[in-house]
């Protein structure tokens, strides 16, 4: 059901993109990006701050590999890393490659009773293909922000485009991101744990990305739509003299409208695990807790128990067990 | 295992298929066998925790104080301010769902609340309700209403969870449920809702030095007991000192060495070995208890059993500690307590091992040095005279536990102590070691009798990994370097695996170590004789 609801809201809001562009032009086209991108900035903003000021009170890193000891040991640099330069490796392993995600099996008991693991790295696979693809078609979109264009989009464009595949020229992001998409959606529904598990929220964001690729490629491949006038468009936006040429396919609207409804809605979702990975305790500090002090801002005196009173209390039994005493 | 305990194959036949109804709406079913029993008053007053009565989880009356709805959401909010890996993992979780079979007691129960992404939302769902925006949407967003039967939920699976990090190994953003589930605890404890073998312990440990509450001269009795015994089997009689002064280092061990079985002969090993390098040592009947059950109630208490540690060694005017055989207790002993307790550099030396010379490193600043760390420097220093044809009736295997494992990465020390001292040593598969091993089932303060069915599920990933070795290699003893897996894997391996025996490393150590003037030994430190029953197997 929360599918069903969900799907549901993302087609009523294709409707509104369609509808309202031709009609509004400026709100859909204008009023409403700036607004996304001002919640989205002031948004992740303000809740990266909010993480970022909160204590990590203790150094609590979840170790995968040997520590550092004893010299002969060959330790783990990059799975329990000591130093700042492995952590820094560690967490660049996991932001860019999804390294711990990529452990992922599966476990099931077969009779006997045995437990097995198998392979299970479609997850990953899936995860990796979409957030990358996602990466290089934003970084090609920048041709619609940027007059000349600089270089490095225009060699992802040409790389994107390699095989030279039809008119225009088919990117390979643009399939890769679907599938991904396609598979993630698949699973959440297929797998009856994670059915079970997922929430409105969790569908609402892939049908959300799925109708932002969607729009996109019928943009591209099959209305063909003019991009001069949204290159007018988007440069108007981005130059702070915006202006909505007559002559934009409804489709863009939709298009833009998907991408304003998500960019505002990314602060206040589970998107920001884009921010969050970053800041984890259990990944981003080095395992030297026995090397180096690490402080407690908040810590405060707590109730103990001291020898004094362990002394007192059991003075007859210290002194019959022979056992010395501070205070004879 | 009494009568109502199911067969194996009972246990086993799990139906994964999770219900139709929303996990949203809390139910909770207190089951004999699946839960603990609450604290008993005398010991929460003690401590001066809140809200101190006679009561059951199985009771519908919880007798919680009439503001507890408001106790509970400022408890949260004070800990959402404090801790970023609490705030963070309320917020980060896409649900993805890699982490939902890698839990032990989701893949012993089924039980869809036991994947640890279900475990955190349990609490996740309070949290998006009352202080996130999106959480006023109600369910749509996730969230829900805190109430009793939520709390009661809380309860029954943050006291099914052994805070063993495994999930974490897997999860993405390192999202660790024994953060929630410490942070769900805690929040409990404001109610009074704990449970007694955590509360028991803990009392006991704040008061005699020690969970088991063996005061002084009981301390002093174990250990003399252990002198005898030792004597018996080597000929030879060692002296460990208890509460002396200006020693060079103190000795910390879990309370269970000195008064449970099999723990005990880990303790002779450490008794005989010190004794032959002549380590100038001593015990403390106050620091009695390495091990700290305040981890498994509150970061305050963890703090108020820590204490003693430090506080003693520097009474004793000692200049290093080194820490025995124990999981959790290394997880406190590394991760918190210099923070905690600390600075130890203040009046501690930099630990070099008086024997070899070795500087060791990595405990430059809390100056407290695993027992493992130490030994296999002795070893790889030659130092020690070994004969592991002594061990040659044990085929063995090693069961990495959570904490050194994923709080530490002390991996390679004992199974390099463990390779010196016996010839035939197996590992498990490498799903199940290292930093993806399996939690005994125990952990966390569960290993009790009432609650003995869940512990069985929980413990049958490790059990089943025990009895692959076995099947192939002959596995008869499985080795770890903790306390509660000593306490609990015994009964855990009868139930699945039987014919496997739980032992220490420094009980191995100790059956190989030629000690000087010693006589022949024609046993183990267990009274077992060496020569090896039945069919001899040959391996590498």
């Amino acid at each position: 059901m929360a599918a069903f609801y969900s799907l549901i809201l993302v087609l009523l809001l294709c409707v509104a993109g369609y509808f309202g562009g031709s009609a509004a032009g400026t709100v859909f086209g204008v009023i409403i990006p700036y607004l996304a991108i001002a919640v989205f900035l002031i948004g992740i903003i303000y809740r990266m701050i909010g993480w970022a000021n909160t204590p990590v009170p203790f150094r609590i890193p979840a170790t995968c590999g040997q520590q550092k000891s004893l010299p002969w040991i060959q330790s783990s640099r990059l799975d329990n890393p000591s130093s700042g330069l492995g952590t820094v490796v560690r967490m660049a392993l996991e932001v860019l490659l999804f390294r711990s995600l990529f452990r992922n099996t599966k476990a099931e008991i077969k009779d006997g009773p045995r437990l097995i693991f198998n392979e299970k790295k479609f997850l990953w696979l899936a995860a990796l293909a979409f957030h990358w693809s996602f990466l290089f078609i934003l970084l090609r979109h920048l041709r619609f922000f940027l007059e000349p264009v600089p270089g490095c989009v225009l060699m992802a464009q040409a790389l994107d485009g390699f095989f030279q595949i039809g008119t225009p020229v088919l990117y390979m992001t643009d399939l890769i991101i679907l599938a991904a998409l396609t598979y993630l959606l698949i699973r959440r529904l297929a797998d009856l744990q994670v059915r079970y598990i997922s929430l409105f929220t969790d569908y609402f964001a892939l049908f959300m990305l799925l109708g932002l690729a969607i729009s996109g490629v019928l943009l591209r491949y099959f209305i063909k739509t003019d991009i001069s006038g949204i290159k007018e468009l988007a440069m108007g936006l981005v130059t702070f003299s915006p202006s909505v040429p007559a002559g934009v396919h409804p489709i863009f609207f939709i298009h833009l409208f998907m991408l304003s409804i998500l960019v505002a809605y990314f602060p206040f979702s589970k998107l920001m695990h884009m921010g969050g990975v970053f800041l984890s305790p259990t990944r981003n500090l080095a395992n030297n807790n026995r090397m180096k002090r690490h402080v407690n801002p908040w810590d405060y005196p707590v109730k103990v128990h001291t020898y004094e009173e362990w002394e007192e209390e059991f003075r007859d039994k210290i002194k019959a067990a022979g056992l010395p005493l501070e205070k004879v | 295992m009494t009568e109502q305990t199911p067969t194996p194959e009972q246990l086993v036949s799990i139906d994964y298929k999770p219900p139709r109804k929303s996990w949203l709406d809390p139910t909770v079913e207190f089951r004999k066998g699946t839960y603990c029993y609450s604290g008993v008053p005398k010991h929460v007053e003690y401590l001066g925790l809140p809200n101190p009565r006679e009561w059951q989880p199985f009771e519908p009356d919880w007798k919680l104080p009439p503001d507890w709805k408001r106790i509970i959401l400022d408890g949260m909010k004070d800990r959402l301010d404090k801790y970023r890996s609490f705030r963070l993992f309320m917020d980060i979780c896409v649900r993805c769902g890699a982490c939902a079979d890698k839990c032990h007691f989701y893949i012993g129960s089924g039980d869809p609340k036991n994947m640890p992404v279900l475990r955190a939302e349990l609490l996740r769902s309070v949290y998006r309700r009352y202080f996130t925006t999106a959480g006023k949407l109600g369910r749509l967003a996730g969230a829900r209403d805190l109430d009793e039967n939520v709390l009661k939920e809380w309860f029954y699976y943050f006291y099914q969870c052994t805070e063993c990090r495994r999930c974490s190994v897997f999860c993405p953003y390192g999202i660790d449920t024994a953060e929630i589930t410490m942070i769900g605890r805690e929040l409990l404890n404001l109610v009074g809702c704990n449970i007694n073998w955590v509360i028991e312990p803990v009392s006991n440990c704040f008061r005699t030095g020690n969970h088991l509450g063996v005061q002084p001269h009981g301390f002093k009795d174990s250990i003399e007991f252990a002198v005898d015994d030792l004597e018996e089997i080597t000929g030879i009689k060692v002296d460990p000192p208890i509460n002396k002064k200006g020693t060079e280092i103190l000795f910390i061990v879990p309370s269970a060495d000195y008064f449970a079985s099999p723990h005990y002969y880990t303790l002779l090993g450490y008794m005989l070995l010190f004794h032959e390098i002549g380590l100038d040592y001593t015990f403390s009947a106050f620091a009695s208890e390495g091990g700290n059950f305040g981890l498994f109630t509150s970061h305050e208490m963890i703090k108020r059993l820590n204490n003693k540690i430090y506080s003693e060694a520097k009474r004793l005017g000692v200049k290093w500690l080194i820490g025995a055989e124990c999981g959790h207790m290394w997880r406190v002993l590394h991760q918190y307590m210099d923070t905690m307790n600390g600075p130890g550099a203040d009046f501690l030396e930099e630990p070099v091992s008086p024997i070899t010379g070795t500087r060791f490193e990595n405990a430059r600043a809390t100056r407290m040095v695993h027992i493992c760390e130490f030994t296999a420097d002795l070893i790889k220093n030659n130092k020690l005279k070994l004969d592991p044809s002594r061990n040659n009736h044990r085929k063995v295997t090693f069961h990495d536990s959570c904490n050194p494992a994923r709080a530490m990465g002390l991996f390679e020390e004992p199974r390099y102590i463990l390779k010196s001292v016996c010839n035939h040593f197996h590992d498990m598969p490498e799903n199940t070691i290292r930093e993806q091993t399996f939690c005994c089932g125990s952990g966390a303060g569960l290993g009790t009798d009432e609650n003995l069915e869940m512990r069985l599920r929980g413990g049958f990933p490790r059990a089943n990994a025990v009895k692959y070795v076995k099947e192939k290699f002959d596995v008869n003893m499985l080795t770890c370097i903790c306390a509660i897996d000593k306490a609990t894997l015994p009964g855990l391996l009868e139930y699945w695996v039987p014919g496997v025996e739980v032992g220490g490393v420094h009980e191995l150590l100790a059956n190989a170590l030629v000690v000087e003037g010693e006589r022949e030994r024609s046993t183990d430190l267990r009274g077992d004789s060496t020569e090896q029953s039945g069919a001899e197997t040959t391996d590498a």
